[in-house]
């Protein structure tokens, strides 16, 4: 029972998105097709990856809203060291460490140097937009060899792999989460940070190894989204993090750390995902997708405001849930 | 000093937080036109009584009048009304805020929307500054004032508020001797034009300089008001120690083992701890009093390695160690349940288990892989070796109550099998069943040959549990007494030093 009561905000985010399917189920059939269900997944994988590292972010209570500006750097470099030649899995390791790189930076600056997140993130947000733009001048990478697009699996295949290997990965880290030290050092710090200190988890080395997980995770994004087109942007992964830190927290993680699950996000990831082509397929103007996506999202929090309540109570009268 | 009637006067107040009985019937009474000191250990209930006087908390029962009149629905701003103002030991001004503007802050009744005339707010700052005789600029950020500067900056403050009382807690406690004889003339003018002072300090010493007369707290209990010219310190340490025994302490003499902890003259600036020199034997619990402020906390933090030290040598098992940080601490064998259980203790929203095993996890986890069977283990072990009850172990630790909390706490450095523990007000805030339990399991340890350093603020506690006591003043070892030849009364006089 108690398992029960800590899941219920994942709960309920499911039971909305089972709602949302039902109803559009009933008004547009066609939506349940399985090429429908399948761009669906596609299309959301990147934004899965990216949500799944900004969980871990938030778990220690900061956040990175410079995934999009990375997501950016990552692409247009899978794209160069593509054309360059490079063989794709040097070439998956490469955009990976590059992410990573960036993510790092991040790290020291919050970590060791205790910088506000927001900030600090801020910066690189505009930073290596801009950057990126200088360097390229706006210009889009084009000609690349033909073994980059769907890794020259084919589109078939390369799809499944693209939404396989991001299931895959959420499963590694839920379960990551849950059953290694480290995940447990995750929650312990986003907690209470000194407290953690106290008992000999060093919150620093943590948040750090947490940034550049994030980083890593967002190269990755980058390059599966990459895959899917015949060119490369220079202006991919515009309002990406705004994307994630939503479906993080319509997933029932609490915005100031220490409590979430990756199963929460996966349902963020997909009502908030699902919303817009749901709404061209009952045949709505999907200008509407963004102000119910807000909607959504206060509604997540209003019901945190009632179960948030619901521990205030607890806290403040300890004996009611006390045992004698 | 006239006597007249009274201004400010605490009929039978009495107060609860929580299970903690902080005021029982206590009394009080303030003339205009006196200073008049109050003073009690750490816990006897001095804080309480003036944050009811300002009326930041609402008393359970018992009176206050004002003029002979009784306050109902006291209130921090009736109490401003009233005059009734209060300085404490840190000054609360706004250190990016002029000095004009942080005395301008609750002085200044016009509507928000109204221009602020600038030069009036500073001819009136720089009028009243000069009235407590403080050379201050009136255009200074108050952050950048000296903390003197500051106080006085207070004391204007209150009275462009048209203060009738003024309560100061601790005014002197970081004040040079200089500071401190300016301090005492202006309180003196203030005095002296009839304003009623109640002046908290642990500085004996300096009370017959300054009061008129001093009231005693111990327990919540008002144990007498007297005129300052009738005590000597002697009689004042008298007065103040004395808290009743509220349990029966389960000493037992066990065999002590070799040295497992040595300071030698140990220090650190940041933390204000000089030249400790200390012991603890295997199986030996050793007590730290002194007050709050001493030092004790700082020097736990400090052989924990959360400040670590600058100065002097730290010796474990006759082997000289740096600690450098709270992981390595553990490893050489050390554990520190610190004070505030609630805030740095425990994780509150993490499970039972996963708090009692949060210190071991390198223990617990092959490869970084939890391992949950033994964990589990672990923790119903613990869970039912300490008797922490609960339904399950898996539920948050924010369902227990103190004393269950303060047990899930300690389980985690038991778990970390450590040759040193370090208590830090082990028994703070929990009940009585609870304590004698902590008690219990302390001489346990003791027997199995753990070195215990318990820091508590009972002097009851410390008397009661430990082979020798070591007292703190001012970030320093000042003595260390033996069991034997240890009372209260001692034990209060050194840590009041001088």
């Amino acid at each position: 029972m108690m398992r029960l009561n800590r899941y219920k905000r994942e709960m309920s985010t499911a039971l909305a998105y089972v709602v949302l399917l039902v109803v559009v189920a009933i008004i547009a059939p066609s939506f349940c097709s399985g090429a429908n269900l399948r761009d669906l997944a596609l299309n959301n994988a990147p934004v899965l990856l990216v949500s799944i590292a900004m969980t871990l972010v938030i778990l220690i209570g900061q956040i990175d809203i410079s995934v999009g500006s990375q997501f950016a750097v990552a692409t247009v470099a899978a794209g160069w060291l593509a054309k360059s030649g490079m063989p794709i899995p040097l070439l998956l390791l490469c955009v990976i460490l590059i992410g990573a790189s960036m993510g790092a930076l991040n790290g020291v600056l919050v970590g060791w140097l205790r910088l506000p997140s927001i900030i600090v993130t801020l910066a690189m947000l505009v930073a290596w937009r801009d950057a990126l733009r200088w360097t390229t001048g706006g210009e889009w990478v084009q000609n690349l060899p033909a073994n980059f697009q769907w890794f020259g699996m084919g589109q078939q295949l390369g799809q499944w792999t693209i939404v396989l290997a991001s299931l895959i990965l959420l499963g590694l880290l839920s379960w990551a989460l849950g059953n290694l030290a480290a995940g447990r050092a995750v929650y312990a710090v986003g907690s209470d940070a000194e407290a953690a200190r106290l008992a000999g988890i060093d919150p620093a080395r943590v948040t750090f190894a947490v940034f550049t997980f994030m980083g890593a995770l967002v190269g990755l994004a980058a390059l599966l989204n990459a895959v899917r087109f015949s060119t490369v942007p220079s202006n991919a992964g515009l309002g990406l993090e705004l994307k994630a830190v939503a479906a993080v927290v319509v997933g029932g993680t609490a915005i100031t750390g220490g409590r979430g699950t990756l199963t929460g996000t996966f349902i963020g990831v997909a009502l908030l995902g699902t919303i817009g082509p749901a709404l061209t397929f009952a045949g709505i103007n999907p200008f509407w997708e963004k102000a119910i996506q807000g909607a959504i999202i206060m509604l997540a929090l209003g019901s945190d405001f009632v179960l948030g309540r619901v521990k205030r109570l607890h806290t403040a009268h300890p004996q009611i849930t006390q045992i004698p | 000093m006239s006597e007249s009637a009274s201004l400010l006067r605490a009929v039978d107040i009495d107060k609860s937080y929580a299970g903690v009985h902080a005021l029982r019937r206590a009394s009080f009474e303030l003339r205009a036109g006196e200073v008049h000191a109050l003073i009690g250990e750490n816990g006897a209930g001095k804080s309480t009584l003036i944050k009811i006087m300002t009326g930041a908390v609402v008393p359970d029962s018992g009176a206050i009048e004002f003029n002979g009149k009784p306050i109902t629905q006291n209130s921090p701003r009736l109490a401003k009304q009233l005059g009734i103002a209060a300085i404490y030991q840190q000054p609360a001004l706004f250190p990016e805020l002029s000095v004009a503007e942080n005395m301008a802050i609750g002085l200044e009744e016009r509507a928000i929307w109204s221009r602020v005339n600038w030069g009036e707010r500073r001819r009136r700052a720089t009028d009243l500054l000069a009235r407590v005789g403080a050379r201050v600029d009136p255009d200074a950020e108050a952050g950048d004032l000296t903390m003197p500067q500051q106080q006085l900056v207070e004391i204007a403050r209150a009275l462009g508020a048209d203060a009738k009382v003024l309560i100061m807690d601790e005014p002197t406690a970081s004040l040079s001797d200089e500071d401190t004889r300016n301090l005492f003339s202006v309180i003196e003018q203030l005095r002296d034009r009839g304003v009623g002072i109640i002046y908290i300090s642990h500085r004996l010493e300096e009370l017959p300089l300054i009061a008129g007369r001093v009231t005693v707290l111990r327990d919540g209990r008002t144990i007498d008001t007297r005129a300052m010219s009738e005590v000597n310190r002697q009689q004042l340490i008298q007065l103040m120690v004395g808290r009743e025994l509220s349990a029966v302490f389960p000493k037992r003499a066990v065999p002590l083992g070799d040295v497992v902890l040595e300071l030698r003259r140990l220090g650190c600036d940041a933390s204000g701890i000089h030249d400790v020199n200390l012991s603890v034997r295997a199986g030996e619990i050793v007590g730290l009093a002194g007050l709050v402020g001493a030092g004790r906390t700082e020097l736990a933090r400090m052989i924990f390695g959360i400040t670590p030290a600058d100065r002097g040598e730290i010796l474990l098992r006759e082997e000289e160690i740096r600690i450098e940080s709270a992981p390595q601490a553990i490893q050489s064998g050390i554990a520190y349940v610190p004070e505030d259980r609630r805030r740095h203790g425990v994780i509150l929203d993490l499970a039972i288990s996963a708090n009692i095993t949060l210190a071991s996890l390198d223990r617990l986890a092959r490869f970084g892989t939890m391992d949950f069977r033994h964990e589990k283990q672990v923790a119903a072990d613990y869970t039912r070796k300490l008797g922490i009850k609960t339904p399950s172990i898996f539920a948050p630790v924010a369902t227990l109550s103190g004393g269950n909390q303060q047990k899930v706490a300690l389980s985690r450095w038991l778990v970390t099998k450590p040759s040193l523990l370090i208590l830090d007000e082990p028994t703070q805030g929990i009940d009585v069943a609870a304590k004698a339990e902590v008690h219990e399991l302390m001489m346990e340890l003791a027997a199995q040959g753990v070195a215990i350093l318990m820091i508590s603020s009972e002097l009851p506690e410390i008397l009661g549990m430990s082979d020798r006591i070591a007292v703190m003043c001012k970030g320093t070892i000042v003595a260390t007494l033996d069991r034997a030849e240890a009372t209260q009364q001692n034990i209060l006089a050194l840590a009041l030093g001088h």
